[in-house]
């Protein structure tokens, strides 16, 4: 998989470089299939928003699309980091309730310090989450036990540790008026007219992008997604990069709590309740395998903002924002058996090349 | 020398208390953990042996329990349906719908036992012929039934159903504060018993989901069981969600939102595999009950309720993790037995 594509090997008998040349033209293949896939998301967005804005030219006015990117970004840091869970066969469902915890403390450490700089309170959420993450890591890396079940169990405690802390520091609710102002300006703040949020989302996606094609460890994820056993047989420690994936998944979900404190300034303890689906969708949508071992964070990050975008046009075209929910499972469902065609037809494609080298 | 040592050669003698262990029915810690748990609630939470509060505990569990039954059957086949709660809503709705038209009610429940059975048959054809990944088609289902239930509804309550009926839902046998509705339960999960536990349909389920191949091969037409499954779990959510619309006395396309992950977790806990295979409707009962029955003592006790949520949480990591610890040290004290 990381082997190097361009260059030509010494020269081998004919027997043995054959296979080895069809197993380059098939990743080859695989490659372009990823691209196409992503490209398809692509399209689909860009259809989305041209009958939009012929409906209604105002939506791509300056203010709904910096509206569309502030939601967009949220979702976007979340599936970021689900995507490193679930290509190495896990999942993560505790997210929302991470976001909640996240926002909570990092809200309440501003309402106690007002004067701490901005940096500290993002790094004390991202450590919340992060927290969080490793707890989910350690659990399924060495208990052996399903991430489904175990991010399960994790959803309802740190959900109930949000309330629990809530009600015994006599809080439930912070508003906009207990935060400091240094940082409800990064909740609006613009650089070049993009909003701040959207940005971090960017750099976000862009690293863990980066992260997970270019270097060793990133690539290990995938192996460790499409056979475990394999993985492990082949000297890849399976237990600790799933503990640094979660971790690192958490972390995400408590920048993505910061985001969501510095966006909507009223935090309660239902902040982020059902984000974990939307989530999941949004990586589904995005071309990332429910089974691990294929998709990029690009695809998963188009998934999160075609999911957005979808909420914001379906007014714009007339319809009920009643029809939201449903069309975003009609586009999970039309995702996940496109990706299941284009296996078939790759299966296939394979086969036929295997089988016409080895005559 | 007792006759359990003196025909056993050296090497299988181990394994031989291994396998007596596995001989009790699956569920029958959870069992007598929730038996315990009663027991000491009744004697030291005041007002929970009521028969008041165990009739408002019954209450609370019936839909759960009720979902979980087909559940637990498709979570053995290695299957899961992440959409029964939408299913709820989406029934509810389209109940509240019929009746605004004018339908009665006798007419408005078998309509929407059929709706069930199109919605599960929709998660079981996408599963079964197209060959999707039950956990991802059933998230997609979740979203849209629900999308659909309020497209139906929009957010307005359907509220004025017959007395007669909602009266029902909440009544209770004579003065014992057990709820009627309790009764039909019962006969549903032990119909559901029999079928997992006592029928060569049951025991395909556990071979799909220990092996599909295997089951296959051995001439289990999986696809055509794994469809009937999901449809039988639409009609049952969909009851589910004809009773949530009686009991609570409205109709509303939020209903039961989340309801999936509760029901997911007391079948969890009552020892199913998430991976199918195993696991019994003994334990899943059991389970449902005992996440029941500690948040209502909690709740007694002024404990927040939204704060139960770690207690849930926790219950159900350490049902499925303390099985695997004990797996683990058993096998390490059984390597080790040899060589001493």
């Amino acid at each position: 998989m990381s082997a190097p594509l361009t260059k030509t090997p010494a020269p081998l008998p004919e027997e043995l470089a054959a296979p080895e040349r069809t197993g380059r033209r098939g990743a080859a293949l695989v490659q372009r299939l990823v691209v196409a896939r992503e490209l398809g998301i692509l399209a689909a967005l860009v259809l989305l928003v041209v009958v939009t804005v012929i409906a209604n030219p105002r939506f791509l006015s300056g203010q709904n699309v910096r509206d569309l990117l502030l939601s967009a970004a949220i979702l976007t840091v979340l599936a970021a980091g689900q995507t490193m869970v679930i290509i190495t066969r896990n999942v993560d469902l505790s997210v929302g309730s991470v976001l909640g915890l996240s926002a909570y403390a990092t809200g309440t450490l501003l309402v106690v310090a007002p004067d701490l700089p901005l940096v500290v309170a993002v790094l004390a959420g991202m450590a919340v989450g992060a927290a969080c993450g490793l707890i989910n890591g350690a659990i399924v890396a060495t208990a052996g036990v399903p991430s489904l079940v175990v991010t399960l169990g994790t959803l309802y405690a740190f959900r109930g540790l949000d309330s629990l802390w809530a009600s015994s520091a006599d809080r439930l609710q912070i508003n906009a008026a207990d935060l400091p102002s240094g940082f409800k300006s990064l909740g609006t703040a613009r650089l070049l007219g993009v909003p701040v949020l959207f940005l971090v989302a960017v750099v976000v996606v862009v690293v863990v992008g980066y992260y997970l094609r270019t270097f060793r460890s990133g690539r290990e994820l995938y192996g460790i997604g499409s056979a475990p056993e394999a993985a492990r047989l082949s000297g890849i420690p399976v237990g600790k990069r799933v503990l640094t994936a979660f971790v690192v998944n958490g972390a995400l979900a408590g920048l993505a709590g910061v985001l969501y404190a510095a966006r909507f300034q009223t935090l309660d303890t239902t902040a982020g309740t059902g984000q974990e689906l939307f989530v999941v969708a949004a990586c589904v949508v995005g071309g990332v395998a429910i089974f691990g071992g294929s998709g990029s964070v690009y695809g998963a990050a188009l998934g999160a903002l075609l999911l957005t975008t979808i909420g914001t046009a379906l007014p714009q075209l007339g319809l009920d924002p009643f029809w939201r929910d449903a069309a975003v499972g009609a586009l999970i469902l039309a995702a996940i058996a496109l990706d299941r065609a284009l296996q078939l037809r790759l299966a296939a494609r394979l086969r036929g090349r295997n089988a016409r080298s080895d005559r | 020398m007792t006759v359990e040592t003196a025909p056993a050669p050296a090497a299988p003698a181990p394994a031989a208390p291994a396998r007596r262990g596995l001989t009790l029915p699956s569920g029958s810690v959870i069992t007598t953990f929730l038996v315990l748990f009663l027991l000491v609630a009744a004697v030291t939470v005041p007002g929970f042996a009521s028969t008041r509060n165990a009739g408002f505990l019954l209450l609370d569990v019936v839909v759960i329990a009720l979902i979980a039954l087909p559940l637990t059957l498709v979570v053995v086949t290695g299957e899961i349906d992440l959409s029964v709660a939408s299913t709820v809503g989406l029934s509810s709705a389209v109940m509240g719908q019929l009746w605004i038209a004018g339908l009665p009610l006798e007419a408005i429940v078998p309509l929407v036992l059929v709706l069930g059975a199109v919605l599960g048959a929709v998660n079981g054809f996408l599963v079964t012929t197209l060959g999707l990944p039950s956990l991802a088609v059933t998230i997609g289902t979740l979203a849209l039934y629900r999308g659909l239930a309020f497209v139906v509804l929009g957010d307005q309550a359907v509220a004025d159903f017959p007395r007669a009926w909602t009266t029902w839902a909440i009544s209770s046998i004579g003065s014992t504060g057990i709820p009627t509705v309790v009764v039909p339960l019962l006969v549903l999960i032990a119909i559901t018993a029999v079928v997992l536990h006592a029928t060569p349909i049951g025991r395909s389920l556990y071979a799909m989901g220990n092996s599909e191949d295997a089951a296959r091969f051995s001439g289990i037409d999986v696809a055509r069981t794994k469809l009937w499954l999901f449809v039988a779990t639409g009609v049952v959510a969909a009851l589910g969600g004809v009773y949530w619309t009686l009991r609570y006395g409205s109709a509303r396309a939020d209903n039961a939102t989340g309801l999936e992950l509760q029901v997911v977790a007391a079948i969890l806990l009552g020892g199913v595999s998430i991976f199918g295979g195993s696991g019994g409707l003994l334990g899943v009962m059991a389970g449902a009950l005992l996440l029941a029955s500690v948040r209502n003592a909690l709740q007694l006790v002024n404990v927040p309720s939204d704060v139960l949520n770690i207690v849930t949480g926790v219950l159900l990591i350490t049902a499925v993790v303390a099985p695997q610890v004990t797996a683990r040290v058993k096998r390490r004290l059984a390597r080790r037995r040899p060589a001493s």
